[in-house]
């Protein structure tokens, strides 16, 4: 990815966000967090370098897998929970292109849970963006499997029985080299984030704290309003100590093998011992533990939590293929047809 | 060899012979080997191995017993045999589990060391079967082959245990005797398959040549057999299995399009072997992808057709079912995909070893909506090969997907295949769109095919969006509008029908009218043509046409029908494809007969069937 953005980036007439903007009507709800999502992303698609032809926006099914009609790019509009395979194989067939998957919680980490494990295991080279609304929107408000323990939806009146998942420590406990979380009302912070995501080679997840206006609503508020936020978000950046709150009088630190909250000043404490953030590092440790500080206890992490370099499923396999064209004797399928054992009648 | 021959040699048009033993004892190596031999003796021949489902089953249980056949001759050899002319059983596990497919007067070959009262036990045995009535009527040659292979490398050093596992070549050499084969091919093959470990290299021949000098020196070898040389049509040949032929096609398909060929695909039995052999040949830039299951083997091959590959995914009864989905999206999008089940026995897991034709409804009919699919089925191991050439060639050039059935008899069975130069293959033309053309639209479609273009991402000027949803005629948008849906519904279908225009007339063996019409599709053809083939030589009035395009059907089907007294439709299902005909041809009266076993037609049941209808 990196190299390709070089290369093309002198051959090639600038794309405008003008020219990702699709003809369609976009038929999201007003007031709904994807908006916000799709203008980033139109934003974004221009500054990478890669021709829009090399685009290809690939979704499951649920409100944000609209998604791939609202783009003037190649796309598919898939099945539920299948974004992840049909991906794949859009990367595999042709590693040249820049691939994007648009999910939701329950499209990725329910009914598409074991594609997405896998592709983030194999660290096939497409970036991920899982809106997460932590509710079922499209089915019309069923608790998904974010929905935190205890809340009450349509198909959980007494409130869920169950553990949530957080997205972060999913994707790094199945081998995830590279996490990152942003929020839909601060697109300067998303814009950031995506370049970073599309900059990395491998599999990028970026969760985005994404507001359902009509069966959700509010749901990120500690986070995301104005009052609030200053004490509950965190924006993580590589090689700076992780300070926080109005004037960054708070910080994060690092006490045995847990995480703490401190204010400067108190108890002797200083930016000296406050934890400085480190993208590259290979152990998940501490980045499993940024992901899951959860708000009023921690911040919310946002920013390139984790961001560890590692060959990509399809360079191996283009490596593979081409090493096997210099090494075989095979060079075509006559010559296939006629190896090993045979005779003449 | 040394050896003088001196025995009386009985000439044979063909033989059928069984290699039988534990499932550790190298009965699928001693077959193979067994079948190069038979090549290089110039004979046509047909392979089938048994396997049990477990992968080493106890030892010395009916369960553990694993097969390997052998039908060879000079005359053409459709099917890889009914009944053996030759059993060798290494136990009697073996013996027992065979001795019903044997011919009256067949030979039994055994290894008495292995006939033992543990034994006879775990067998089911109530005492020695060589002792009672058990083998009367057969000839019956009694191998020391255990003891008797410790004998023949005793002074190599080699541990008991790894000794005794040449004894598999003991057998083989006393059968390569009988048939009056030669030994340095197997030699050869020995140094080929052992090259790192020249000991084994050397035990194996010495045990080979140990088996063959027995055999000479016992009475009861008398007389050898001779099988002449087939006269089978010049060329180079190979032997090769259904999956092989399978994988080989799709490559071959892919060269001749252009289009690098892709395959997303779960390992199953009994299709793993495609995309094992798939994943060998990246020198041809095959892209064999292993996927974490079934639909994100569909899934990942849907998105690589839609960026321009020849797509296939490979499975087997169980997985189609879990890519019914994603077949969906596949005829919804109109992207060209070919989805090749190997049927076995179901539903469930059910026979996973054993070869059934009962996923035929499913391929035709097994999703949601209106959800036509082309549907064909390879007839032979060699067939598999054009089969999936054909499927790659049409789902192409249709722009729709393909469902092709083999089953797993043709995957693991072999035959010999004439090579053919992939110049002379039928041309494939994929209908892709060029750079920045102003025509095109999603769902704009040729006027004769009604397939769309295939547009394919990187390709300056085509960008368009496609996917589940229903889609508005030429324009590709999303499209809730009633009438819109009944018409591309409409096409959809139509787009499937006018394949009919771009495939063979059906073929009839025999007479285009009389009073039996025998009507069969896949994997069957073998032993169809075969027991049809006796029934002519006896003066018998019948005529068989079997099926390799389901849906849809040959366009002169209903007129070879109408040209019959009686239709019958044989099936190795509950009867499927009849069904399926009275659906289409409702106006003939439909006969079925029907083998739910697990097991192949054998030409004798067939034939019992045939005369009966003829006499009603």
């Amino acid at each position: 990815m990196d190299q390709d953005i070089i290369k093309h980036k002198d051959e090639i007439p600038q794309p405008t966000k003008e020219d990702f903007v699709s003809d369609q009507m976009v038929k999201w709800c007003p007031g709904c967090g994807d908006h916000a999502i799709l203008s980033s992303v139109e934003k974004v698609f221009p500054k990478l370098g890669v021709r829009k032809e090399d685009f290809v926006v690939v979704s499951g099914i649920g409100c944000s897998s609209r998604f791939p009609y609202y783009m003037n790019t190649y796309g598919i509009h898939g099945i539920h929970g299948r974004a992840a395979a049909i991906a794949t194989g859009v990367k595999l067939a042709n590693p040249k292109l820049s691939v994007w998957m648009i999910t939701g919680d329950g499209d990725c980490m329910a009914i598409g849970g074991n594609h997405f494990i896998h592709a983030v295991r194999r660290n096939i080279d497409i970036n991920i963006l899982l809106f997460n609304n932590k509710i079922y929107g499209l089915t019309k408000g069923q608790f998904s499997p974010t929905t935190p323990k205890g809340f009450k939806t349509k198909s959980s009146p007494q409130g869920t029985f169950e553990q949530p998942f957080n997205a972060g420590e999913l994707v790094i406990g199945a081998q995830g080299n590279f996490f990152a979380r942003a929020i839909d009302n601060n697109p300067k912070m998303m814009v950031e984030v995506l370049f970073e995501a599309a900059r990395h080679t491998g599999t990028t997840v970026v969760e985005i704290l994404q507001n359902c206006v009509i069966f959700n609503n509010n749901i990120h508020e500690l986070i995301s309003s104005r009052d609030t936020r200053d004490d509950n978000q965190i924006f993580l950046k590589h090689g700076e100590p992780m300070l926080f709150g109005k004037g960054k009088k708070k910080g994060i630190l690092l006490r045995g093998t847990q995480l703490e909250v401190v204010e400067l000043g108190k108890n002797g404490i200083t930016e000296k011992d406050i934890l400085v953030h480190n993208i590259y590092n290979p152990d998940p440790g501490v980045h499993i533990m940024l992901s899951r500080m959860t708000p009023p206890a921690f911040p919310a992490a946002l920013g390139v939590i984790r961001s560890v370099t590692e060959s990509s499923f399809d360079q191996n396999m283009e490596e593979v293929i081409e090493q096997s064209k210099r090494d075989s004797k095979i060079k075509n399928v006559d010559d296939l047809l006629r190896s090993g054992n045979t005779w003449k009648i | 060899m040394g050896t003088k021959r001196n025995k009386p040699v009985q000439e044979k048009d063909d033989v059928v012979i069984r290699f039988a033993g534990d499932s550790g004892d190298g009965m699928q190596l001693t077959g193979s080997l067994f079948s190069d031999s038979t090549a290089f003796a110039g004979n046509d021949f047909a392979t089938f191995p048994d396997y049990p489902a477990e992968i080493r089953a106890p030892q010395g249980t009916i369960a553990g017993v694993s097969g390997f056949q052998v039908h060879f001759g000079h005359t053409n050899i459709h099917t890889s045999g009914d009944l053996a002319d030759v059993l060798v059983a290494m136990n009697p596990a073996s013996l027992k589990a065979n001795l019903k497919w044997l011919k009256d007067n067949a030979t039994v070959i055994v290894d008495t060391d292995a006939f033992v009262e543990k034994a006879f036990d775990k067998a089911g045995y109530d005492g020695n079967p060589l002792e009672d009535e058990t083998l009367e009527g057969y000839r019956v040659i009694h191998a020391p082959i255990s003891e008797m292979t410790r004998d023949a490398v005793h002074d190599l050093g080699l541990e008991n245990k790894v000794a005794l596992k040449s004894k598999n070549m003991f057998a083989l050499g006393i059968v390569l005797y009988l048939f009056n084969r030669k030994l340095d091919k197997i030699y050869k093959a020995f140094e080929e398959k052992f090259k790192s470990n020249p000991l084994v290299v050397e035990a194996n021949k010495r045990v080979l040549r140990s088996g063959y000098n027995f055999a000479d020196t016992v009475e009861a070898i008398s007389p050898t057999f001779n099988v002449e040389p087939a006269e089978l049509k010049k060329g180079l040949y190979r032997n090769i299995t259904g999956n092989t032929a399978t994988a080989w096609g799709f490559i071959a398909a892919s060269e001749r399009s252009g289009r690098e060929l892709f395959l997303g695909s779960y390992p199953i039995t009994p299709a793993s072997e495609i995309l094992q052999e798939l994943t060998k040949h990246k020198e041809l830039t095959v892209k064999a992808f292993q996927a974490e299951d079934e639909i994100a083997g569909i899934c990942s091959a849907i998105g690589a057709s839609y960026t321009g590959s020849l797509a296939i995914t490979t499975t087997s009864g169980p997985g189609l079912s879990l890519k019914s989905e994603a077949i969906g999206l596949a005829v919804m999008t109109e992207l060209p995909i070919v989805i090749v089940d190997v049927q076995r026995g179901g539903p469930s897991t059910g026979l996973p070893t054993k070869s059934e034709q009962s996923d035929l409804m499913q391929a035709l009919f097994g999703r949601n909506g209106e959800c036509p699919t082309i549907v064909m089925a390879a007839s032979s191991p060699t067939d598999c090969f054009y089969s999936a050439y054909h499927a790659a060639k049409i789902s192409m050039e249709h722009m729709t997907p393909v469902i092709l059935l083999t089953d797993g008899s043709l995957a693991n069975g072999s035959e010999i295949f004439r090579i053919p130069r992939v110049a002379d293959l039928m041309e494939i033309n994929p209908p892709l769109v060029p750079p920045n053309d102003e025509d095109y639209k999603p769902y704009k479609r040729d006027e004769k095919k009604l397939n769309r273009r295939w547009a394919v991402p990187g390709t300056e000027g085509l960008r368009h969006r496609i996917g589940g949803l229903e889609k508005e005629n030429i324009e590709g948008n999303v499209s809730h509008d009633p009438e819109n849906h009944q018409l591309m519904t409409q096409l959809r279908e139509e787009k499937v029908n006018r394949v009919a225009d771009f495939i063979p007339e059906q073929e009839l063996i025999g007479d285009s009218k009389g009073d039996l019409l025998i009507v069969s599709w896949g994997g069957t053809k073998g032993v169809m043509l075969t027991a049809v083939e006796e029934m002519h030589k006896e003066n018998q009035n019948v005529s068989l046409a079997h099926f390799n395009h389901i849906n849809p059907l040959p366009k002169n089907t209903e007129e070879i029908f109408s040209k019959f007294k009686k239709i019958v439709v044989c099936e190795l299902n509950n009867g499927q494809f009849v069904n399926y005909l009275k659906m289409k041809f409702p106006e003939f009266t439909y006969q079925q007969y029907n083998k739910i076993q697990g097991l192949p037609f054998m030409v004798s049941e067939l034939k019992r069937e045939f005369y009966a209808l003829l006499s009603k």
